[in-house]
């Protein structure tokens, strides 16, 4: 595909992200905007947030974002707002919607699903060990006498 | 000449693979001798082919043959030596031919070092292999061939990426090569013994050493990867959940888990199913690797020669390998009796708990990567799954392993004495959890996770040593005692003691490095001053430096700590006139604490004349991300040096093989 | 059971090997991102003219009134592809009586201005786009890129880069017979 994307060069001119010009006076909005802006995907340079790209649509948004966060919006607010421009595939942490309820639960079902599995290994297992490795007392006795022998002989 | 010698040793490198996958694995089942034993000469040969076309292809780069295509697309005359030859391996025909390369390297090294494998396994072990590479050599031959050529040629090359044109980078393909294609052996070993139908602590014991050799490899190939990313791209960031990391990080974290169900099948004979399974799913998440990076079938930072119809051969590829070999998994699975029993507080119960969080790791890694993928085919939606998705769903799982690794080396096999355990170990519970208290005490912002995760490295930490002590009983005899049981105690058990360490002092740097960074970005003229965590910054000014193949603009600041002077930190924005682009070249003070990190650039917005964009970092602990991938390889080095896994070695220390084989 | 368990890595290879041969279909564009406007009402903007070209500029209000399907092209001056676009829109518009507007993305007046004089200026009206504002308000990810807009106001459809390859092309009139035959 030829086009000028809003790019200086993909990834090969990385390190440019965030703007001195850009940053808010105001420490507390600033440190809200990077987190937001850390979290938006910029659209044109493959797989990186708004706040390290260098991309002239990614500064727009930064900008934008600090522009809306002075306005007063709330950090859902600014999220919303750009999600209604470019969908949901600018949110590195995807919405809790139809859409994803699969990729957030499936994560808890694999552990579900482990934990189930592990208990019946273990079950299976420690129920047919005891029955294997029941001793007498005198077995017992000399098992610990054994014990404490190669103890004392080695580590 | 050469090239045409080049792809010539390739196109018989192929008809060998032929000959090794068909003769050994036929001869097994006939059981003829002489046909099995030819695959260690076919395996050797294949190797030496290979090899020479590798050279060939070396040599383009290095005389700087722009008759070449690959050459004229990758290299330039300028470019510095070290940087001519690792552009052998810089494009994707490169690569690819360094992959089968190492894959032909593994198949030889089983067949020359692997004495006492029977011939049996062995021949089919090596077919297996040569299958694997019949698959790349003619994917290769077929759509990717490195020798092409180009007429008429032309005067000089376009140059490598600059940004790629670095030590760190140069190495770090190879290392990450051996250690994803070093699984592939292992994985052969499991098809081999799947058509034997016999899986028992011999095998295990054969297949540990190769395993433990790609690990070390993996391991040290992400970490160079991540601290590439971190001191090259300018923003400090070493770690970002891309699809292309992720695919490197799945084979590592199941080739972990192998590791140590390899153990169980080797000192108990239990979970021998299972150590196949994750032997076969290791090498397929390796091979879901190299097809999602050279398909383009993900968007990721990490650029590579991206093409659909090179992505349908390898998903040929994928189907044959990774479907016969489950397939084959499916259909013969049962025939393996089941092994040792033990009683849920044991070493094996340790290990079933640490493979199954090791597994749901990987699995929610995999999950998430592709379910964007899914989505899309799905619905057509398109969505970004990135750190936070990530970061919520890995940590709780990493967490609870991190823990009971601390335990797990105590566990005695068969059954063992937690509560036991647990009292030999209050004095580190109390020292991690005063630690908290410490870095909760220092570092009052950041996230409470932090400061928990803090605690868990300090456990994992002393629990270490405090096995390694007890193993040695430090303090409990006198010291020449000691020392002479640290001499008797097998090297494998000092690398777990090493690589858990490791771990440790990594995730030191993982929370120090992501919960505690400080940032200052702003314009910069000559006498600006900065204070960052303590240090002031003076910015002096910039000059032109003229480089072999690019021109740089020096930045000079002076580093003060209360009034004295520490280091000139001296950040370079170079520009390459042949590949035009330009790269960021970070100047990084390190210490134990935490690393000073500069980078300047131009300011985007062009009205803004004679002034830079100055970056300045401080990243806490960020060092012992570092520091501990090293003990990590260490670690693996040292138990891959121990005698008794050494391959072919004869047991010649009975003493030390008497004491019991206890916590690799 | 156990069978059952054993099949289970099988299967989730199988689920992963089809989703990957379904992404590996030369009609999909890993790096496309669909356009959120569609079936929507065109986004709110404001744009002054650019200077030089007599071309009245751009608004919202410009783009609800008409019956017949508008085209908005976002050009720059500074943009190759566009270069090689610029001529067939105009063509577009000389044979098939075509509603063309334009947003001028970031471009000088003085300099887009001369563009045009240069080109020719097949665009109806034109908005400078000096901040690249509307152009986020529009969702675009780069330059070129050109909107269909329906009767009523309605965003009906998006391409993203150049119209200069014929498939390109056949995309856009397609989209275009589509919405001429909606008219209300």
């Amino acid at each position: 595909m030829i086009r000028i994307l809003l790019v200086l060069g993909l990834f090969a001119t990385a390190a440019s992200a965030v703007e001195p010009d850009e940053i808010l006076s105001d420490p507390t909005l600033e440190a809200r905007a990077r987190v937001i802006s850390a979290n938006l995907r910029c659209v044109v340079c493959q797989n990186e947030p708004i706040d390290t790209s260098n991309a002239g649509v990614a500064r727009d948004l930064r900008l934008l974002v600090r522009e809306r966060l002075v306005a007063g919006d709330t950090d859902k607010q600014v999220f919303d707002y750009v999600v209604a421009r470019y969908g949901d595939y600018v949110l590195f942490k995807p919405p809790w919607k139809s859409t994803t309820y699969a990729l957030w639960l499936t994560p808890i079902a694999f552990a579900i699903f482990g934990m189930l599995s592990i208990l019946l290994i273990l079950r299976r297992s420690s129920r047919e060990f005891t029955i294997v490795e029941a001793l007498s007392p005198e077995e017992e006795a000399q098992l610990s006498e054994l014990e404490k022998r190669k103890k004392d002989r080695d580590i | 000449m050469i090239p045409e010698l080049g792809q010539f040793a390739l196109t018989l490198a192929l008809i060998t693979a032929v000959v090794q996958g068909v003769l050994p694995i036929w001869g097994a089942s006939l059981n003829n001798a002489l046909w099995m034993r030819s695959a260690t000469s076919t395996a050797s040969l294949q190797f030496v082919l290979i090899a020479i076309a590798f050279g060939a292809l070396m040599r383009s780069f290095v005389v700087s043959d722009f008759t070449v295509l690959n050459v004229v697309e990758n290299s330039n005359s300028l470019k510095p030596m070290l940087f001519k030859v690792a552009g052998t391996w810089g494009s994707h025909e490169g690569s690819l031919l360094l992959w089968t390369l190492i894959l032909a390297l593994f198949g030889a090294a089983v067949a020359v070092l692997g004495r006492n494998i029977p011939t049996g396994l062995k021949a089919r072990t090596l077919s297996v292999q040569a299958w694997i590479s019949i698959g790349f050599l003619s994917f290769m031959l077929f759509t990717s061939n490195p020798f092409d050529r180009v007429f008429p040629a032309p005067l000089d090359g376009n140059d490598l990426n600059p940004l790629l044109q670095d030590v760190g980078l140069a190495m770090h393909p190879p290392l990450l090569y051996i250690g994803y294609v070093g699984f592939s052996i292992v994985f052969s070993f499991a098809v081999a013994a799947l058509i034997e139908g016999r899986v028992d602590p011999a095998w295990a014991r054969w297949v540990r050493p190769w395993t433990l050799a790609a690990w070390v490899a993996l391991t040290g190939g992400i970490a160079l990867g991540s601290w590439w990313a971190y001191y090259e791209l300018g923003w400090g960031g070493w770690w970002f959940w891309d699809p292309v990391e992720n695919v490197s990080f799945m084979p590592w974290l199941l080739g972990t888990a192998l590791l140590h169900s390899a153990i169980v099948t080797e000192k108990r004979g239990a979970f021998k199913s299972w150590t196949i399974l994750l032997a076969i799913l290791t090498f397929s998440l390796s091979l879901l690797g190299t097809f999602i990076v050279r398909s383009g079938l993900l968007t990721s930072v990490h650029a590579f020669a991206v093409d659909p119809e090179r992505g349908i051969y390898i998903l040929g590829l994928l189907t044959v390998s990774i479907g016969g070999s489950l397939t084959l998994y499916a259909a013969r699975v049962h025939k393996m009796e089941p092994g040792g029993l033990f009683a849920p507080i044991s070493r094996e119960g340790g290990l079933l708990l640490n493979n199954l969080l090791l597994t749901l790791a990987t699995a929610t890694v995999l999950f998430g990567t592709l379910y964007p993928l899914f989505l899309e085919g799905l619905t057509g939606d398109k969505i970004s799954v990135g750190p936070p998705f990530f970061n919520t769903s890995f940590i709780p799982i990493m967490l609870p392993l991190v823990l009971i690794m601390g335990i797990g080396p105590f566990l005695s096999w068969k059954r063992a004495d937690l509560a036991g355990i647990i009292s030999r170990l209050k004095w580190v519970i109390l020292i991690a959890g005063i630690s908290a208290l410490v870095v909760w005490y220092i570092q009052t912002k950041g996230p409470a996770l932090a400061v928990i995760a803090m605690a868990i490295a300090v456990w994992l930490l002393l629990a270490t040593l405090r096995e390694w002590s007890s193993r040695i009983r430090l303090g409990q005899v006198e010291l020449t005692e000691s020392l002479d049981r640290l001499r008797r105690v097998p090297r494998a058990a000092h690398g777990m003691t090493m690589a858990h360490a490791g771990l440790a002092v990594c995730m030191f740097g993982f929370v120090g490095s992501s919960a505690w960074k400080s940032e200052e970005v702003l314009f910069v003229q000559p006498g600006k001053l900065v204070q960052i965590a303590g240090f002031d910054v003076t910015f002096e000014g910039v000059e032109q430096v003229q480089g072999p193949n690019y021109t740089a603009s020096v930045g000079k600041l002076s580093v003060m700590r209360n009034g004295r002077p520490v280091t000139i930190l001296r950040p370079e924005r170079r520009s390459y006139p042949v590949a035009q682009s330009q790269t960021t070249e970070a100047a990084i003070r390190s210490t134990p604490a935490g690393d000073l990190y500069a980078s300047i650039t131009e300011p985007v917005n062009q009205e803004i004349e004679g002034q830079w964009t100055l970056r300045i970092l401080y990243e806490p602990l960020v060092g012992f991300v570092w520091f501990g991938s090293l003990m990590l390889v260490f670690g693996g080095l040292l138990s891959l040096s121990d005698r008794r896994l050494r391959v072919g070695a004869p047991k010649r220390k009975a003493r030390s093989a008497s004491l019991p084989i206890a916590a690799e | 059971m156990k069978k059952l368990l054993s099949l289970l890595p099988l299967c989730a290879a199988i689920g992963i090997g089809i989703a990957g041969w379904w992404g590996l279909n030369p009609n999909r564009d890993p790096g496309a991102i669909p356009s959120v406007l569609i079936d929507k009402p065109v986004p709110v903007f404001e744009l002054s003219d650019v200077a030089g070209t007599g071309t009245p500029g751009l608004a919202t209000q410009d783009l609800l009134m008409s019956q017949e399907p508008i085209l908005v092209n976002v050009f720059a001056s500074w943009c190759l592809p566009c270069r090689a676009e610029h001529a067939v829109l105009a063509r577009m518009v000389r044979e098939e009586d075509l509603n063309l507007v334009g947003i001028n993305y970031k471009d000088k007046p003085a300099t887009a201005a001369k563009w045009l004089a240069e080109l020719g200026n097949p665009y109806s009206r034109i908005g400078s786009d000096q901040t690249g504002r509307a152009g986020i308000e529009w969702g675009i990810s780069g330059v070129p890129e050109t909107f269909i807009v329906g009767p009523g106001g309605k965003v009906i459809f998006r391409h993203v880069g150049p119209i200069s390859s014929d498939a390109a092309l056949a995309k856009i009139r397609g989209a275009l017979a589509v919405a001429r035959k909606d008219k209300p």
